[in-house]
């Protein structure tokens, strides 16, 4: 027991290889596309809106399509139904998740500096914690906004979640929601941690041998 | 057997009699009639005007609404009714002619008798920014094509009485003109006898100046003539630009049955205006200002005016796309002559005069003229070709005549249905015809539609152009009464859908609803309005009898297509304002009671809760 203890101790204090810090610094570099690209887009089609109505989630803000028009095109008629405004106010995430972004990047180029493989586990383990809990955020956010009807609402609808992922249609509107840019580099970032602590790791098991 | 015979003998007879009976009758239908009228090749037809459902018509057509005041604008090929722009008339729809600013631009009259659009033009090409139009009350309006909304009605304009001769745009529209139909004395309100009609009445032409940047109208100049009537006008483009034409009829100086007394003379003019001299006079403070407006008096300026003779009772005046012809159509003949812009230059430098009217100098006819062709009977007007054709309508005859310029020879004909005015082309009165669509305006449409009652429709035809042959292709029913219009390709225009928030500069407007709500000064209340789906905020305010209420109202909408309404009940208010929009209403609250109002505009699911009410007390 005490051996596998000591064991995984010596890998973890082990350096970490070229290959791996290259890919930690690449994965701080996609970080910058996942802030300036939006992580998520809604639209929405409806026999009125053939052009459709356009939601952009950023890490930090809400952008409408058609020039901002279409968000509060949304809001106007998600009032019908009781439903809260989509407000960058309500979106506690836009607050923490620039900061997050930016301890990542910080970490990762800390990890590819100092290069240790407890570094790099450190990161992938942080990183994963953090992916998984900025989704549920997500959707727990949309289960909140399909469910906090005003029940003075003109129209009332039974509580609802829009789509986390693919199609849905809700009364006249298709509604398609899809991970966008954003969220791809941050999934790749997510691949970068892998492939660096799968290399770092086989790297240290041959070196201990 | 002579039963038998006689009875030959009467079969005969009868056969005889009755075969000379029948070819004394007349037919049941006009020669020709069995073709039908103008009955074209139906299925290639429908096809070239169908405009499937979701397509977009290729042209813009901005028919005048003649004594409707209104500006009609259709869609070519289908010739569907796209909108109504109101302009001299109240229209309901839009709300025009209630709120404040409308009801102050339309002054004392409700009514106005509109003919002659006129796009702005750059160059000699329509430019897409404004169309202008005529009030025979002396004014004229501008529509700007950003929000297709009229801005501004200019007039009435100092000694103008009658204004048809108008609103001819200049080339870089620099100035839309006009002229009088009716002489009177002038400055208005001076009153003589119609027995000095000759020598007291007069005529006046018109430069209206227009603001190269903004559109804004001001008066410019005006020149003072003989008492003509002053029909219709085209500006010189290219060759002869700087000049403007305008046709009369009247030369006689008749009075009294005009049908008779003006009809007297074989020819009467075109008057040709040096209209960079009148500019350049009118800056160097020439002529005298009567009635506020400076005129000018051809006598004291040289080269400023000349008569050209024209035969017989001629309306229109049409410039060609290169400016150096001008197409004269004298409505009581059978020919259309065509002048000589060079032969005219020519003739003035030669001083080649035949006499003069009040000291204004008489071209010799035979000098500038020329052709006369011969398209038939009653021409009126021409439009243009981008292949060197001409196009003339004609009254009598009820067809459109196809000439060719220079060879002057008519190479087709197609019948209108019936008795057609004015004719418009694509781009057909600019310096680049566009050729493919020709619209004939007709003034009678009966038995071309299913029975309306005595009040008749007019009828709009729609001719093919683009080849040899002129093929009739629609018949479309115009609101009443199309004299000319103006065709422009659908891709020059790019309105507006919305009026931008950023844009507004109402001193009233709100964009929010928490500043919705009534303010008093005194017996003066203000309630500041939102419009948005689906609520009308205030829902309700209470003023109290006597006060002078200032409704401003302010759809905050940014949506296309989502107009609200407010219609106050028992209070002949009627407003409409569109996404962005911001307009007042004033009224004395002269009735006690609870008055309800409501949007008229249905917007929304629930457009019918949004109402409320005002308490007057």
């Amino acid at each position: 027991m005490r051996q596998s203890i000591e064991k995984v101790n010596r890998l973890l204090d082990a350096p970490i290889d070229l290959g791996p810090r290259i890919l930690l610094v690449l994965a701080f570099v996609l970080l910058l596309p996942a802030y300036l690209t939006p992580l998520y887009n809604l639209t929405m089609f409806a026999p009125q809106y053939q052009d459709g109505l356009r939601l952009h989630i950023y890490s930090y803000r809400l952008e409408g399509g058609n020039g901002g028009q279409d968000i509060k095109e949304i809001n106007l008629l998600n009032h019908y139904i009781g439903m809260k405004d989509l407000a960058a106010e309500d979106f506690t995430e836009f607050k923490w998740l620039p900061f997050v972004i930016g301890i990542f990047g910080l970490l990762f180029l800390r990890a590819a500096v100092m290069g240790k493989m407890t570094h790099l586990v450190d990161v992938l383990v942080l990183y994963v914690y953090f992916g998984a809990f900025a989704l549920w955020s997500f959707a727990y956010k949309m289960y909140w906004y399909g469910h906090n009807l005003a029940p003075s609402a003109a129209v009332r609808v039974a509580p609802f979640t829009p789509p986390l992922f693919g199609y849905r249609k809700l009364a006249n509107f298709e509604v398609y929601s899809y991970p966008a840019f954003g969220s791809y580099a941050l999934a790749a970032v997510a691949l970068c941690l892998l492939v660096a602590f799968v290399l770092a790791w086989r790297e240290a098991r041959r070196a201990a041998a | 057997m002579a039963r038998r015979k006689g009875a030959i003998l009467w079969g005969v007879l009868a056969v005889a009699v009755l075969g000379l009976v029948s070819s004394r009758c007349a037919p049941s239908a006009p020669k020709g009639a069995k073709k039908g009228a103008a009955v074209s090749d139906v299925a290639t037809a429908a096809m070239k005007v169908y405009v499937a459902p979701g397509d977009l018509d290729e042209y813009y057509l901005f028919a005048s609404g003649g004594h409707s005041g209104q500006i009609y604008v259709y869609g070519v090929p289908s010739m569907r009714h796209l909108s109504t722009i109101p302009v001299y008339t109240p229209y309901p729809a839009t709300g025009y002619g209630f709120d404040d600013d409308s009801k102050k631009m339309l002054g004392d009259l409700t009514w106005g008798d509109a003919h002659h659009p006129a796009l702005s033009e750059t160059k000699g090409d329509y430019d897409g920014r404004w169309l202008f139009i005529n009030d025979m009350n002396a004014r004229v309006a501008r529509i700007d094509l950003r929000d297709f909304k009229t801005k501004q009605i200019l007039g009435p304009i100092p000694n103008v009485s009658g204004n048809h001769g108008s609103a001819f745009v200049t080339p870089n529209t620099e100035y839309s003109m006009m002229a009088s139909r009716f002489s009177i004395p002038i400055p208005k309100g001076t009153v003589v006898g119609i027995d000095k009609y000759a020598t007291e009445y007069k005529g006046v032409v018109t430069g209206v100046k227009i603001d190269p940047k903004t559109g804004e109208m001001s008066f410019g100049w005006q020149i003072v003539t003989p008492p003509f009537n002053w029909d219709l006008g085209d500006a010189g483009k290219l060759a002869s630009d700087g000049w403007m034409f305008w046709t009369c009829y009247n030369s006689e100086r008749a009075t009294g049955k005009l049908e008779v007394t003006a009809s007297q003379r074989d020819r009467d003019y075109i008057a040709a205006v040096d209209w960079r001299l009148a500019e350049k006079s009118a800056a160097e403070g020439k002529g005298t200002m009567i009635g506020g407006i400076r005129v000018l008096d051809p006598k004291a300026i040289p080269g400023l005016v000349y008569l050209m003779p024209c035969g017989k009772s001629p309306h229109g005046v049409d410039v060609t796309p290169d400016g150096k012809w001008i197409v004269g159509s004298g409505k009581l003949q059978g020919v259309t002559t065509v002048f000589n812009f060079e032969k005219i230059q020519t003739a003035i430098r030669n001083k080649d005069f035949t006499g003069d009217e009040d000291g204004i100098p008489v071209l010799k006819y035979e000098s500038i003229k020329d052709a006369e062709v011969p398209v038939g009977l009653g021409p009126l007007h021409t439009q243009f070709g981008p292949d060197g054709y001409a196009y003339t309508s004609l009254f009598v005859d009820s067809a459109i005549a196809k000439w060719k310029l220079g060879t002057w020879e008519v190479v087709d004909k197609v019948p209108m249905s019936y008795a057609i005015g004015h004719l418009c082309a694509a781009h057909g009165d600019t310096v680049h015809p566009q050729g493919k669509w020709l619209v004939g305006l007709n003034k009678l449409s009966h038995g071309r539609h299913l029975s309306v009652g005595p009040s008749q429709p007019e009828s709009s035809q729609l001719v093919d152009i683009s080849e040899e042959k002129m093929k009739l292709v629609l018949d479309a029913f115009t609101e009443p009464e199309p004299h000319y219009a103006q065709m422009i390709r659908a891709d020059m225009l790019h309105p507006i859908e919305v009026y931008p928030k950023e844009e507004s500069k109402h001193p009233l407007a709100i964009w929010d609803v928490k500043d919705a709500g009534l303010t008093r000064n005194g017996s003066k209340v203000l309630v500041k309005m939102v419009e948005v789906r689906s609520t009308i905020t205030p829902t309700d305010f209470e003023v109290k009898e006597g006060d002078e209420v200032t409704l401003a109202i302010t759809n905050i909408e940014q949506t296309t297509d989502m107009l609200h309404g407010l219609g106050l009940l028992d209070y002949n208010i009627n407003i409409v304002v569109d996404p962005g929009e911001t307009k007042t209403v004033t009224f004395k609250a002269k009735k006690k009671g609870v008055f309800p109002y409501y949007c008229t505009n249905f917007c929304s699911a629930l457009h019918q809760e949004m109402q409320g009410y005002m308490m007057v007390k």
